[in-house]
């Protein structure tokens, strides 16, 4: 019988063949711990009684949630991770570089076939390179930080296959988005979302990490793309054999296919406060906005703020408006430095933020009150994530939000 | 018998506990916020032993452990919904609270409703009718008998 992508890497990682429903325990290839868990993953680990690190070169550390701190009580995280890495030989450390996923692939971690574990919900967004990686609790993190494995179910694998060209104003954002309203919030719970098609192939891995990445806003278990020539000049690896044969079989069996015509995807938002409850942009047009948040783990590489500025050179936005830009890493940062990307941002009224998570978890600032409407770029629209339960987010493409910005409504690219 | 506290589909780990909490450094302080946005009386009025009966997709979003966790610590004694998100039912498992499927009894009971969990049975006794519960993968309700992963890697060793 044919072998999904998922199949065959996790296959290839215990040395025999899986199909879903099967119960295995997987060998780790990367851990990561970010900072809101650390703390609670390090009692645990004390707890459970292990004197040593499986394998310390396994495991990273990001700083991102609570960076830079805005509570009193936020650097203890990263005073007691420190210490931990110090304890235990831990040297990967990200203290100041950007968030946790965009990091694990961005600077090496994570390739091909490889599986990882991460105690953040994101942790999805690894599936971009053809990797095998979910998010966790940080007692689990705990074990694996332990024993270097974690028992895991065979995922049912969904096939989402895009083809064709996307119209100019359609971003690989839409396509997620659209993706997630045709299977509902639950629609692909412990499945996984594996995504193929003339239209990811001409994708670059920035915007298929945008599709990895909002996976689990389904119930995905992961979002995976087989790897190719650029997934692999995108982690400075040969383009072999081996990732070829992470490619699914023509006879792969899933429990679902959904087709898609790229020339008929239209621009659309999540609309509060439901990651589901998507709308064509034309339908909300008009709607007037408080704030635009440009950046997160979805929406916060170059490519996006390449995109927004293209929109904004030689504008500024609406007056009375706030907009927010964030990227995701310092990498990012110093590359749209370099370009001329930020200097477009600031003179058209934009905030730059170092580089974090920020507003996307509700934290740094941009905190929006009872009534405000925010369009942002990130994964997740729930009540009360950017400040008090009545604040409106609609979740947009970076055209969208850029040209929403230079009229002050929500306005279609 | 404990009380039923209802709730509807999709209900998110940030409504469960949001995240200006997560730095409090310990459970016991964060209890007081569960489900804040959806009900605000639910952390004073909650007594050990009662439930919460949920639609589709209870606990999606984040992989927040603390979610399961502080109604753990409120003393909620299971969750029974139609379906949960993944990571939130790992979580559980591994922290010792039960979760349970039931595809039946959040459409049977209403909010304040009493009801009874025989767990080794698979059992719901609610409104003088009986609900067969889905049962847990092996390996998981390996670990919840043994309280939790903790308790479950401490006896590997």
């Amino acid at each position: 019988m044919g072998q999904t992508v998922i199949e065959k890497i996790i296959g290839n990682k215990v040395g025999h063949a899986v199909k879903p429903g099967d119960i295995v325990t997987v060998p780790v290839d990367w851990c990561m711990v970010d900072d809101i868990m650390a703390p609670f993953c390090i009692k645990k680990f004390e707890e459970m009684g292990f004197t040593k690190v499986w394998d310390p070169d396994r495991v990273v550390l990001i700083y991102d949630h609570f960076l830079p701190a805005t509570q009193i009580d936020d650097s203890r995280h990263f005073r007691e991770a420190d210490a931990f890495a110090d304890k235990y030989g831990i040297k990967n450390i990200h203290r100041t570089d950007g968030i946790c996923h965009q990091l694990m692939t961005e600077a090496g971690y994570v390739k091909p076939g490889d599986i990882s574990f991460g105690t953040d919900s994101h942790t999805v967004t690894y599936g971009c390179v053809g990797a095998f990686a979910t998010g966790i609790g940080y007692t689990e993190m705990a074990g694996i930080l332990g024993t270097g494995e974690l028992w895991i179910k065979v995922p049912e694998s969904i096939k989402v296959e895009i083809e064709g060209a996307l119209p100019a104003n359609v971003t690989s954002k839409d396509v997620i988005l659209s993706v997630i309203g045709d299977l509902t919030a639950s629609g692909a719970t412990y499945q996984t979302l594996e995504f193929c098609g003339s239209t990811v192939d001409n994708m670059s891995v920035a915007s298929r990490m945008t599709m990895s990445n909002m996976a689990v806003e389904a119930g995905a278990k992961c979002g995976v793309f087989a790897p190719d020539e650029k997934t692999c000049e995108y982690c400075g690896i040969p383009y072999t054999e081996k990732e070829e044969a992470l490619h699914a079989d023509a006879d792969a069996v899933y429990s679902r296919v959904l087709h898609y015509n790229a020339e008929e995807l239209v621009p659309v938002v999540a609309c509060p406060s439901l990651v589901d409850n998507i709308k064509p942009v034309s339908e909300v047009a008009g709607t007037k906005v408080d704030q635009v948040f440009l950046g997160s783990c979805t929406n916060g590489r170059l490519e996006d703020l390449q995109a927004a500025a293209k929109i904004l050179k030689g504008h500024t936005i609406a007056p009375f408006l706030k907009m927010i830009v964030t990227p995701a890493s310092r990498k990012v940062y110093r590359a749209a430095l370099a370009d001329g990307t930020l200097e477009i941002l600031a003179d058209a009224g934009c905030v730059i933020t170092t580089p974090g998570c920020g507003l996307c978890c509700g934290r740094g600032g941009g905190i929006l009150s009872d009534n405000e409407v925010v369009v942002a770029t990130n994964n997740r629209n729930f009540l009360g994530r950017m400040g008090t339960s009545k604040v409106k987010i609609y979740l947009a493409s970076p055209k969208t939000a850029a040209m929403t910005a230079l009229t002050g409504v929500i306005t279609e690219a | 018998m404990g009380k039923i506290f209802k709730f509807e589909k999709d209900v998110d780990t940030d409504q469960i506990i949001a995240s200006q909490y997560l730095l409090f450094p310990t459970i016991d302080e964060m209890k007081t916020h569960t489900f804040e946005s959806l009900d605000s009386e639910f952390a004073s009025t909650v007594k050990p032993g009662d439930f919460v009966v949920a639609d589709e997709n209870f606990g999606c979003g984040s992989s927040r452990e603390q979610a399961p966790s502080v109604l753990k610590a409120l003393g909620v004694k299971a969750v029974i919904a139609k379906s949960f998100a993944r990571i939130f039912y790992r979580n559980s498992i591994n922290i010792g609270m039960p979760v349970i499927v039931s595809k039946e009894l959040h459409e049977a009971v209403s909010a304040g409703d009493e009801m009874e969990l025989d767990l080794e049975k698979g059992v719901i006794t609610a409104n003088g009718k009986e609900f067969q519960c889905t049962k847990l993968p092996a390996k998981m309700q390996e670990i919840l008998d043994q309280g939790g992963l903790i308790a479950s890697l401490n006896k590997e060793e």
